[in-house]
This record gives structure tokens, C-alpha cells and sequence, in this order.
């Protein structure tokens, strides 16, 4: 079943920024229901002030932002900011409850409903062993996943991150991102999230917000933006190939060597061969490198003779013959 | 097990409420047995009926000026503290107190300078000079906090008006007649006895009206350590709870500024008290905990101050602030885990 695409929030000609400085002009952007958007840009580009704006916390320079009409703003959109916060002295089950507050009266009382979302929201981010803890007993990504809770308990069709992921171990980042991912598609919401983390929002994003340098907002899925090498304009990568997904390394080694094997033992052996200065070809090598996977038992053998049981040895002798 | 705990100490603050209430009651310069005080505040005459009037119209309504002070400067501490994020702030420290007693002192004083503003001041008077006192301060305070948005700024503009005004105060004083400054240095001193039923209704309605104000807020408070882009993404008009948090704060110091002096300290210290023994930043939990663990500390205060077996009276201020000064020490110590 698939749900007919519905714009939730777009903009236009909006320019954002602080009193007579744009960070961002310009702008004609669209949400729509099912999608997740990764928000990308070096530091100071205007992510976090573009955020806050379309999320209504801030004034817009020029232009327009047309949300769902007839909505309350906190109905329609819920936020995860970088902002500190000022008392760790309060539980996650507590933290995550205030995602119910744009729906409850002065007197805060929770209905069946509320806390059945609530407990809905904690099992997304797996925090159910957490959630008697105070903040200060978590780490810092456990807070952001926390945070995040509190904002998928909000309920609303419209999601903005500001790195969400910033604190998150490897694991837990593509986790995040999958759990964002599915809930686009589950709940056909619209999801926001600015990060800086290029991998995960190249293989997860539906869509790709890049801000440069030049005040405008680039947008494309994210294998046409690889393609057109707009992220090499705007990173300004150092040594890294995106394209092939390569950190360049010097050629510093007269020896070039033959490296034969299958795929995960090749591909780890050649990065730490490339990452010491050999170059590998496949003729006319002064070396010939074989790996070679027995009972999962990896040998390197070095020109047919010496044999190696970990890449590290190969190294090391590889290193004492350059001398 | 928590629900349990927590049920517990709502059993145990209403009941050491009550029995600080009855020692308050039977402490004083005439000795009254204490069956006597149960008969008496039974309705009865009992065995001597100068000590039934002795009970319900000095103790009784120095005892109830103590529940309503203390449970009323406790909330504005709590207001404080939430609205600055900061667990050192109190409705002293921002100079509502010193506002108040500028515009309390221009009333006693204010003839020396020329500025005859009220002949013979009443309960009315007090409260509302008072209150436009606090009320003013806040508005300059809010007036530049408006400019810097940054409560540590804040917090020391709020501290520099108070010193302003205390100058001010002092010029009063070197300008006015020694028996003018008498009655104001010992409204200063703070007072909890003295007030007739009409300014206790008056002090009670007050505190009703403030405590009503803040339960009303409890969404705002609650969310507010967030910080105001959380809070208004979560529907919580800030601009508008700001203000009403302050009213509410203002309210409630001004009215007991002007009934009872500028009592130091207890604003302060309650919320701290009370959050070590209810761990929770709920206010709809808070606000009555603040107001009961308040009123308690106060009567508390008072029996110190009446130095039980003696005829002599302490000023409370200065009891107040040596039960509260070791609270604030402690709370710098712990602040790792105290929180706002």
C-alpha cells in the first residue's frame, strides 16, 4: 500500500539568518509525507538557524513558510535541538512525557492514549531499560536518544532534527537513521535531520539538503549529488574519493605488489598495503602477495615463499626488506 | 516502592505541618498548659479566658501569618528558580524585597524628603506599595533582561537594582526622623506577629490568589528548564508565562514584604528542601510541597525565635537566615547533584 505523496511544509523565496547577516536565501523548499531528508553543510552554513525557523522558533529575513493550514503549529511539528539543558535532575520516562504536553490542559494529566504513545516512543529508541534513570545517569548519546523519544511521543506528521546523531556510537547512528527511515514509511511522516554524518545520509536519505558556501540549499537524491560532485565542491574533500568511497594515499614505495584473494581479505589487505605507501597492480609487480583462507584461518603468503599469519607481520617484513 | 515513599512523606509533611502548628501555638511569653490549648482551640473558654484571647488573637494569628508567609515566599522562591534556571536566585536576590521596601520606606519615610505620600498607613497600603514596589523592580529588570537575554546578566542586574535601591532606602534614612526610622528598621527586621484578622485575610487571599496563578502554570514550569525554543515548540506561550510568573512571584513576596518585612532567605531555601525530599520537577507536586515544607520551616523559625522558656522575641530575619545561610552552603557543596 502506498500513500499519495502530501506536501507538509514547504517555503518560498525564504531567507533565513540573524538581523542584517543571511546565512541563507533564496529558498524554495517542500517537505513532503514519507520522506527523510539529511541536511549536510560545513559548520556556520545555517543548518541550525534554518531549523529553528521553518519550526517557527525563529523569524524568517524574507519570504513565506506555508505549513498545514488549520493546525496548531506543536501539533504539526516537533523539534530535537542542540540546545543545553539546564536540569539533568528529572527521569527519561518524565522527559519523554512532555512530548503529550501540546495535547493536555494546565492540569497535565495523562489519558490511556498518551501513555500508550509514550510507551510506543520508548520502545522505537529501545529505551525501555532506561527509562527510571535520571539524566544525569546517562551518556550523552543515550540523552539524544532520549530527546529523540520526546519528540517522536509529540506524534506530529513533521519531524526537525539538529544532529540527532552528534553524540551516538556507530551502532546506535544507524540505528537511529534506520528507525527514522522506517517511521517515514510506516507513518508516512516527513523527517528532517541535519547531520554531518555524509556515509549514513548517503545510503539512508530519500533527499539531500546540501548548503554551501553560496547561500543557497542544493537539492537531489543523494546518488545524483554524488555523481555531480556536489559534495566535492562544497566539502572540499582532502585526499578522499567519494565516488569510490577511497581516502587517496600517496604512492611512497619503489615496490608494487600483486595482491590475489578473495573479497573482504583482499579488499582489508589492499587498503593497509595503499595505506602504507605500495601501490597494488596487477602486473609487473616487484611482489606478489597470495591470501589464502583455510578452516577461517588467514595466511599471507609473500612471493610464493614466506607465509604470514597476520597482516600486521606482512607489514612489518615488508617494511625491513624497503630498508 | 517510590509511589510508596512518596506517599509516605505527603503523610509526614501535613502531620509535622500540624505539630510544629501546635507547639507555635503553645509557646509564648505566659505559660499555658498544653491541655489548655487543646480546649481553648476547641472552641472552649477553659480554665482561665485571658488565655482564650491570648491564643486566638496573638498566637493564633501569628501562627496562620507563618503558614501563609512561609508557604507564600516559598512559592515565589520555586517561580524563581525555575524561571532563571538557576538554583540561587529567590525573590530576594532579583531585589523584589529591596523594591519593596523602598516603596514600604517612602510610605514611613517618605515625609523627611518632602514626599508625604500617605498620612496613616493601612494594611491596604503596605500591600499594595509593596507590590508595586516588587512589581516595578521586576519591570526594569525585565526591561533590560529584554535586551541581553541571558539569565547569568540577569541574575546580576537583579542583584545591582537591589543595591540601588537599598542606597536609596539609606538616603531615606539619613534624610528622615529617628522615630520614622525606627518603625522602618524594625519592619526590616521582619515581623510575623501583629497582624489582625483583616490583614490575615487580606495575606490569605494573596497567597491563594499567587498559588492558584502558579498551579495554573504548571505546564510552563514544568517544560521550562528545556529552555524557550523546546518550550514553545512544545505550545507553551513563553513571552506570556514569563510574565505571569512573574506576576505570580511578585504577588506573593510583595504581599508578605509589606505584612511581614522583607523576610530573607526562606524563598531560597524551601524549594532546595523540598526537592531533597520530593525528587521530582513536577510543580503541580512542587507548588504544594514548597507550601507546606514553607509554612513549616516558618513556624519552625518562630518557635527558635521566641527562645522557648523566655520572654524575649528574636527578630525572625535573623533566624531565618541562620537556619537558611547553612541550607545555601550545603547547596553550593551538592550543587553537582542539586538541581533546579
Amino acid at each position: 500500500m502506498t500513500t499519495p505523496t502530501s506536501t507538509l511544509l514547504s517555503t518560498r523565496k525564504l531567507s533565513v539568518g540573524y538581523g542584517n547577516h543571511i546565512l541563507l536565501e533564496e529558498l524554495d523548499l517542500t517537505m513532503e509525507g514519507g520522506k527523510l531528508i539529511c541536511f549536510m553543510g560545513p559548520n556556520g552554513s545555517g543548518k541550525s538557524t534554518l531549523i529553528r525557523t521553518l519550526a517557527g522558533l525563529h523569524e524568517p529575513i524574507k519570504g513565506q513558510i506555508m505549513r498545514i493550514p488549520g493546525r496548531d503549529l506543536h501539533l504539526q511539528l516537533a523539534v530535537v535541538l542542540t540546545d543545553r539543558i539546564a536540569s539533568m535532575n528529572i527521569s527519561v520516562q518524565e522527559l519523554i512525557a512532555f512530548g503529550r504536553y501540546p495535547y493536555l490542559n494546565w492540569n497535565v494529566n495523562l489519558n490511556e492514549e498518551d501513555r500508550a504513545i509514550i510507551g510506543r516512543s520508548i520502545e522505537l529508541v529501545h529505551l525501555n531499560h532506561l527509562i527510571h534513570k535520571r539524566l544525569h545517569e546517562l551518556s550523552d548519546g543515550q540523552l539524544q536518544m532520549v530527546m529523540i523519544a520526546r519528540a517522536l511521543a509529540q506524534d506530529t506528521p513533521l519531524i526537525l532534527m539538529d544532529e540527532p546523531t552528534a553524540h551516538l556510537d556507530l551502532n546506535n547512528r544507524l540505528e537511529m537513521m534506520n528507525v527514522l527511515h522506517n517511521l517515514t514509511r510506516s507513518m508516512n511522516k516527513a523527517i528532517l535531520v541535519a547531520t554531518h554524518e555524509l556515509d549514513l545520509a548517503l545510503q539512508t536519505a530519500d533527499e539531500i539538503w546540501l548548503a554551501g558556501n553560496s547561500r543557497k540549499i542544493i537539492r537531489g537524491i543523494p546518488e545524483d549529488l554524488v555523481l555531480k560532485g556536489v559534495f566535492d565542491d562544497i566539502f572540499q574533500f582532502k585526499g578522499f574519493d567519494l565516488k569510490t568511497g577511497k581516502v587517496h594515499h600517496e604512492i611512497s614505495r619503489q615496490a608494487t605488489i600483486h595482491l590475489l584473494g578473495n573479497s573482504h581479505e583482499f579488499l582489508w589487505t589492499k587498503n593497509a598495503l595503499e595505506r602504507s605507501g605500495f601501490s597494488v597492480t596487477d602486473k609487473n609487480a616487484s611482489h606478489s602477495v597470495a591470501v589464502v583462507n583455510e578452516n577461517s584461518d588467514n595466511t599471507w603468503i609473500l612471493d610464493n615463499d614466506l607465509q604470514f599469519t597476520s597482516i600486521s607481520d606482512l607489514l612489518n617484513h615488508l617494511n625491513q626488506a624497503g630498508k | 516502592m517510590m509511589e510508596f515513599m512518596t506517599l509516605k512523606r505527603w503523610i509526614v509533611l501535613p502531620v509535622l505541618l500540624l505539630v510544629l502548628f501546635i507547639i507555635n501555638l503553645s509557646l509564648g511569653s505566659v505559660i499555658i498548659p498544653f491541655r489548655d490549648i487543646l480546649t481553648i482551640l476547641w472552641g472552649k473558654i477553659g480554665a482561665n479566658p485571658v488565655w482564650f484571647d491570648i491564643v486566638w488573637d496573638f498566637r493564633m494569628t501569628k501562627a496562620l501569618t507563618c503558614v501563609l508567609a512561609g508557604a507564600a515566599l516559598s512559592i515565589g522562591g520555586l517561580l524563581m528558580q525555575t524561571l532563571f534556571r538557576n538554583a540561587l536566585a529567590g525573590p530576594d536576590v532579583l531585589g523584589l524585597s529591596s523594591g519593596a521596601s523602598l516603596a514600604v520606606s517612602l510610605i514611613f519615610m517618605g515625609s523627611a524628603s518632602g514626599l508625604q505620600i500617605l498620612s496613616s498607613p493601612s494594611p491596604w497600603t503596605t500591600v499594595v506599595a509593596a507590590s508595586i514596589g516588587c512589581v516595578c523592580v521586576f519591570l526594569i529588570v525585565q526591561a533590560i533582561s529584554h535586551r541581553l537575554n541571558d539569565n547569568t546578566s540577569l541574575l546580576i542586574i537583579g542583584l545591582m537594582i537591589g543595591a540601588t535601591t537599598s542606597s536609596l532606602v539609606s538616603v531615606l534614612q539619613f534624610l528622615s526622623k529617628a522615630e520614622d526610622q525606627q518603625s522602618f528598621l524594625i519592619w526590616t527586621f521582619g515581623s510575623l506577629g501583629g497582624l489582625n484578622w483583616v490583614e490575615i485575610k487580606v495575606l490569605a487571599l494573596t497567597l491563594l490568589l499567587g498559588a492558584v496563578l502558579s498551579f495554573v502554570l504548571t505546564k510552563p514550569l514544568n517544560v521550562w528548564f528545556l529552555g524557550e525554543n523546546y518550550s514553545r515548540s512544545m505550545g507553551v506561550n513563553t513571552r506570556r508565562s514569563r510574565f505571569l510568573i512573574i506576576l505570580s512571584a511578585s504577588l506573593l513576596t510583595g504581599a508578605v514584604t509589606a505584612f511581614c518585612g522583607p523576610i530573607a532567605f526562606v524563598g531560597l531555601a524551601v524549594p532546595h528542601l523540598t526537592k531533597l525530599m520530593i525528587n521530582t520537577n513536577n510543580h503541580r507536586i512542587l507548588i504544594p510541597g514548597v507550601m507546606i515544607t514553607g509554612a513549616s520551616l516558618m513556624l519552625f523559625c518562630d518557635i527558635v525565635a521566641h527562645l522557648p522558656g523566655s520572654s524575649y522575641v528574636l527578630p525572625i530575619n535573623a533566624i531565618t537566615a541562620l537556619i537558611g545561610a547553612p541550607v545555601v552552603i550545603s547547596i553550593i557543596i551538592r550543587s553537582k547533584r542539586i538541581a533546579v
